[in-house]
């Protein structure tokens, strides 16, 4: 009985920590000032989320068939984030859609070099 | 790549090519099982065949693996991953709900060590869920990430910013890379230090 009530507990805690952290990405998503702070937003709180919901479900119904699909799902979901992330940022930086006024260094547009064709806006 | 004796390099070779071909193959298979979370024949007889059918209609050049795994290297990799991936996220977490926020971010490049396209995509996708970067656009020719990162000071703050992925890429290398990378990875720790130092007047403009 008593272990019922440890797991209660814990599978509780890791819901009340994947709902935080998801509705931490969700202010991120609104208070962060550009797209590539945004991303920021959209990825990690958000990995770590689900995560912890994924977990959740695992100990609380612990079978192969669950565990070996929570592995599945959390690896394939670090692995696509950071590339969704990624494409987003490129076409952004590309197309000139950030604040440069927040940015404490800017190595790549301070570059010399011929391929950066948005540099020649500035 | 290294020429010293066909002796140990031929056999060797060939393994990393047969590894290359089989490990994307059995993770299809192992994909196909893992979906339908069960570990039966049937399973497994039908991800061999939708894998054979997936690797010949969305063919993709060959994944050139090194062929060398090291365990404990893998589990450091892991751990650190796993840790870094929780911090991170309480971060951004902190960084979006604290009451003052005001934005202060960077655009850094970093030049990689390795010239692997496996390892150095990993060292882009780790970097993406580490704290603070995401990576805006990868450079295959130079070997350099241009990373977008979150809360940095000052200029000052970027030469750790750097340390930071290039510990990510050493960890990696030391876990998979192949013998070309470490050996790079050998020579580069050396020069590394005053490397970092003297792209840092670069950034003040």
């Amino acid at each position: 009985m008593t272990d019922d009530v440890v797991r209660d507990v814990f599978t509780a805690g890791l819901v009340l920590l994947s709902a935080f952290l998801c509705f931490a990405a969700g202010v991120g998503l609104i208070r962060f000032p550009d797209v590539l702070s945004r991303l920021h937003a959209a990825t990690k709180p958000q990995i770590l989320g689900l995560i912890a919901i994924v977990v959740d479900v695992a100990v609380a119904n612990p079978s192969a068939a669950t565990i070996t699909l929570a592995l599945a799902i959390v690896f394939f979901q670090s692995l696509t984030a950071p590339i969704a992330a990624h494409m987003l940022g490129r076409a952004a930086f590309r197309t000139d859609h950030f604040r440069r006024d927040i940015l404490v260094v800017d190595e790549v547009s301070s570059r010399p070099g011929p391929s950066r064709p948005h540099s020649a806006k500035n | 790549m290294s020429d010293e004796g066909s002796h140990g390099t031929r056999p060797r070779m060939l393994r990393a090519r047969v590894l290359s071909g089989l490990i994307p193959f059995a993770g299809l298979v192992l994909l196909w099982m893992l979906l339908w979370g069960q570990f039966t024949w049937l399973a497994f007889i039908t991800g061999i065949l939708l894998a054979a059918l997936v690797s010949t209609v969305f063919y993709l050049p060959a994944v050139r693996l090194s062929g060398r795994f090291n365990v404990g290297r893998g589990v450091v990799l892991v751990g650190v991953l796993l840790f870094d991936i929780v911090f991170a996220s309480l971060q951004v977490a902190w960084s979006a709900l604290r009451p003052r926020y005001t934005p202060s971010n960077a655009i850094i490049v970093v030049p990689l060590v390795t010239r692997s396209d496996l390892i150095m995509t990993f060292t882009a996708v780790i970097t993406g869920l580490v704290p603070g970067s995401i990576v805006l656009d990868i450079d295959r020719d130079e070997g350099t990430l241009h990373l977008h990162t979150l809360n940095v000071a000052s200029a000052a703050d970027v030469p750790a910013l750097k340390r930071g992925v290039l510990a990510a890429e050493r960890r990696l290398i030391l876990a998979v890379g192949s013998a070309d990378d470490l050996a790079r990875l050998q020579k580069s720790t050396y020069a590394k230090e005053a490397g970092v130092q003297s792209t840092g007047e670069g950034g003040t403009g």
